[in-house]
């Protein structure tokens, strides 16, 4: 069973490793989480998720595992209203020492019979399902093992818990702030020590001197300097408008950021034609050609859109959707061009992914970029693949899909 | 021999899951890292296990320069010249011109320790890696005087985190990991109840709902934590407000919210 959650865990994505596990099963071994389902959600949760984004994957696995074993009965309504009464706890008896400590199986079969037999309200004693005593059917009492009914618990139960789900929020591929945003963007920086112009490294030196007996031994360095530079790209067609807030995110996390050496960015409408705009209303624009001469091809480039549209719009000259614009090159091959200058590319999609498929523009924009949904992980991926250079970011032959029409 | 189990101090309320989280991690003798909202407590906990345990807090506060280094020593060359020319002492001994660090302390210290390495999400993004080895072996080399430093009783280890940075994988595998949550109602009753035990509960009831309808507003950029409610509570005391003055428009709501977007939001 626990081998089964192992697998689960690691289904649902959760990186466990063997080392994990070990450790889980030395700390079982030690006996410190006894034989509380309870205390082993909090213990394997602690050993095994190192991030409270795994939090609800590992709530679902925790149930997927366990659910079961927490038992699921019918009971009558009229039951739950007479247990339903507060109890003092004060007034609660001391458990006799004997008293049986049942396993789950043995519990399970007991409250059925118990159902089966009780006809009449209880409250104390020790046998029938009721509040307050020591049976261990009920509410409010203090046998140790035992089946809730109604009422108050004292503690959550481990199911209950992961039942509620409360950690959903901190799932990595929700769309969040600013700041997260930032701190994302904030790995793309690239510091190096480039050129010619030198600078005294005070504490360097001093320890060099020091080091050196007191003979001033001055120690100079290439200026560090940031190398990364960005462009954006963003499309402000109508498709956006439902995610304008995401788009506003994620440009003042990038515009904030002091993270470049530069960075710059265009706005388009659907998709890149003969012209991209330097304002969101799309009146002041420069030709696309101009990006070529303007940015060098070390700049890091991220489109930001649907890629959602009429195919003609992407596959044909003279497909651009705004009246009184006529495009020589057609959308594809205006993309195609943009990526053989800027080899280092990703796209980031605000549409869900799972709908990626089916859209034929989509998939034909996908196969020449590599696309990552517009949400903190997926701008974590694409800054990943980003660093790690043009090899990263070719979309491999599986993902090619059939962009003929 | 069995170990001693953290239950939480007088001064610190620890939910179930918590004492759970911070036993295991001194069963298995791996550091603890604690994430969470600013201000849910996460470097008081330190102090509380170490009061409950009875054990020395050293604490290292990390800033975004400090190096991994820095925490286990630091040979003090400049005060060796400066004896070899002006002062006096013995300058061949080397080893009275090393100064260990926090970690160095913990590890050469006679009693167990609790060290706490505070917000180590403000250092390098290297940082966490360098520490590998001295967190999984208790031990380090000293080049300069031949030496090797060693754990003499394994330190419990907590760190924490703000999530500024990720931190690497291997460090994370090393790690016993707790999300801090925010509390709820009834927790933060009890919470309220350590720092001001004297307070009357209506006040208490009127200042908590208070304090969870600006909480739960959905826009806020900075939502309030339990510090800034203990805060306020502070300066509502101080004020003299009764509860009848916390109906109505809040008041003393900078205490609360930290942010001008938020106080207009809320205003």
């Amino acid at each position: 069973m626990l081998l089964a959650f192992f697998y689960t865990l690691r289904t649902l994505k959760i990186p466990v490793g063997t080392q994990e596990w070990l450790c889980l099963m030395e700390t079982l071994s030690q006996d410190l989480s006894g034989c509380s389902l309870d205390r082993f959600y909090a213990v394997a949760r602690s050993i095994l998720v190192k991030s409270e984004a795994l939090y609800d994957a590992f709530d679902q696995a925790f149930l997927a595992c366990f659910k079961g074993v927490a038992g699921d009965f019918n009971i009558k309504k009229e039951i739950f209203d007479w247990l339903n009464r507060m109890v003092d706890p004060k007034n609660r008896p001391e458990l006799p020492p004997d008293v049986e400590k049942l396993d789950l199986a043995e519990l399970q079969r007991r409250f059925r019979e118990r159902l089966e037999e009780q006809l009449e309200q209880h409250h104390g004693g020790n046998y029938w399902i009721g509040t307050g005593g020591t049976s261990p059917f009920g509410h409010s009492g203090t046998h140790p093992s035992g089946i809730r009914v109604g009422g108050p618990g004292g503690g959550r139960s481990a199911i209950k818990v992961a039942e509620e789900r409360r950690f959903q929020n901190y799932r990595h591929d929700r769309v969040l702030d600013t700041r997260q945003l930032k701190v994302a963007l904030k790995r793309l920086r690239r510091l190096d020590r480039i050129g010619n112009r030198l600078e005294l490294n005070l504490p360097k030196t001093i320890d060099a001197t020091c080091r050196n007996a007191g003979d001033i031994e001055i120690v100079m360095e290439p200026i560090h300097k940031n190398q990364s530079e960005l462009l954006l790209l963003m499309d402000v067609g109508g498709s956006m408008d439902p995610y304008a807030s995401m788009m506003e995110a994620l440009f003042s996390a990038a515009h904030a950021s002091t993270h470049f050496k530069a960075f710059h960015y265009y706005y388009f409408h659907n998709c890149i034609y003969d012209r991209v705009f330097e304002n969101m209303n799309l009146r002041k624009a420069i030709p696309t050609q101009e990006l070529f001469r303007k940015y060098r091809n070390s700049h890091y480039v991220v489109f930001v859109g649907d890629a959602c549209m009429a195919p003609y719009e992407l596959f044909s000259k003279g497909g651009i959707i705004d009246y009184g614009e006529y495009n020589q090159t057609s959308g594809i091959d205006r993309l195609k061009r943009l990526l053989h200058h800027f080899p280092q590319s990703v796209w980031l999609n605000p549409e869900p992914e799972r709908s990626w498929h089916y859209h034929p523009t989509i998939r034909a924009v996908a196969s020449l970029i590599k696309m990552y949904p517009l949400s903190i992980r997926g701008l974590t991926d694409a800054i990943n693949d980003l660093r790690r250079g043009p090899s990263a970011l070719k979309v491999s032959s599986s993902q090619q899909v059939d962009a003929t029409f | 021999m069995k170990q001693p189990k953290y239950q939480g101090t007088q001064d610190y309320v620890a939910s179930d899951e918590l004492q759970e989280v911070v036993n295991v991690a001194l069963a298995v003798g791996r550091p603890l890292l604690l994430k969470g909202e600013p201000g849910t407590g996460k470097t008081l906990l330190a102090a509380s296990i170490a009061n409950s345990l009875g054990r020395p807090l050293l604490r290292w506060n990390i800033k975004s320069t400090t190096k991994a280094m820095d925490g286990l020593y630091l040979y003090d060359t400049v005060q060796r010249l400066n004896d070899s020319r002006f002062g006096d002492g013995d300058v061949s001994d080397i080893k009275r011109y090393i100064k260990l660090g926090k970690m160095g302390e913990a590890f050469v210290s006679e009693k167990p320790v609790v060290l706490l390495i505070d917000e180590i999400d403000k250092a390098d993004l290297e940082f966490p890696n360098d520490l590998l080895a001295e967190i999984d072996e208790m031990r380090f080399y000293i080049p300069e005087t031949k030496e090797e430093i060693r754990a003499l009783q394994r330190p419990l280890v907590v760190i924490t985190s703000n999530s500024e940075k990720e931190l690497p994988d291997a460090f994370l595998r090393r790690c016993v990991f707790h999300f801090i949550e925010f509390p709820d109602e009834h927790m933060m009753e009890r919470i309220v109840k350590v720092h001001f035990p004297d307070l009357e509960s209506k006040m208490v009831q009127a200042a908590l709902k208070r304090f969870y309808v600006i909480r739960n507003k959905s826009n806020l950029r900075k939502p309030p934590s339990t510090s800034e409610l203990i805060d306020w509570l502070h300066a509502l005391l101080a004020m003299g407000m009764k509860p009848a003055d916390l109906e109505g428009e809040a008041p003393l709501l900078g205490c609360l919210l930290k942010n001008e977007q938020d106080l207009v939001v809320h205003l």
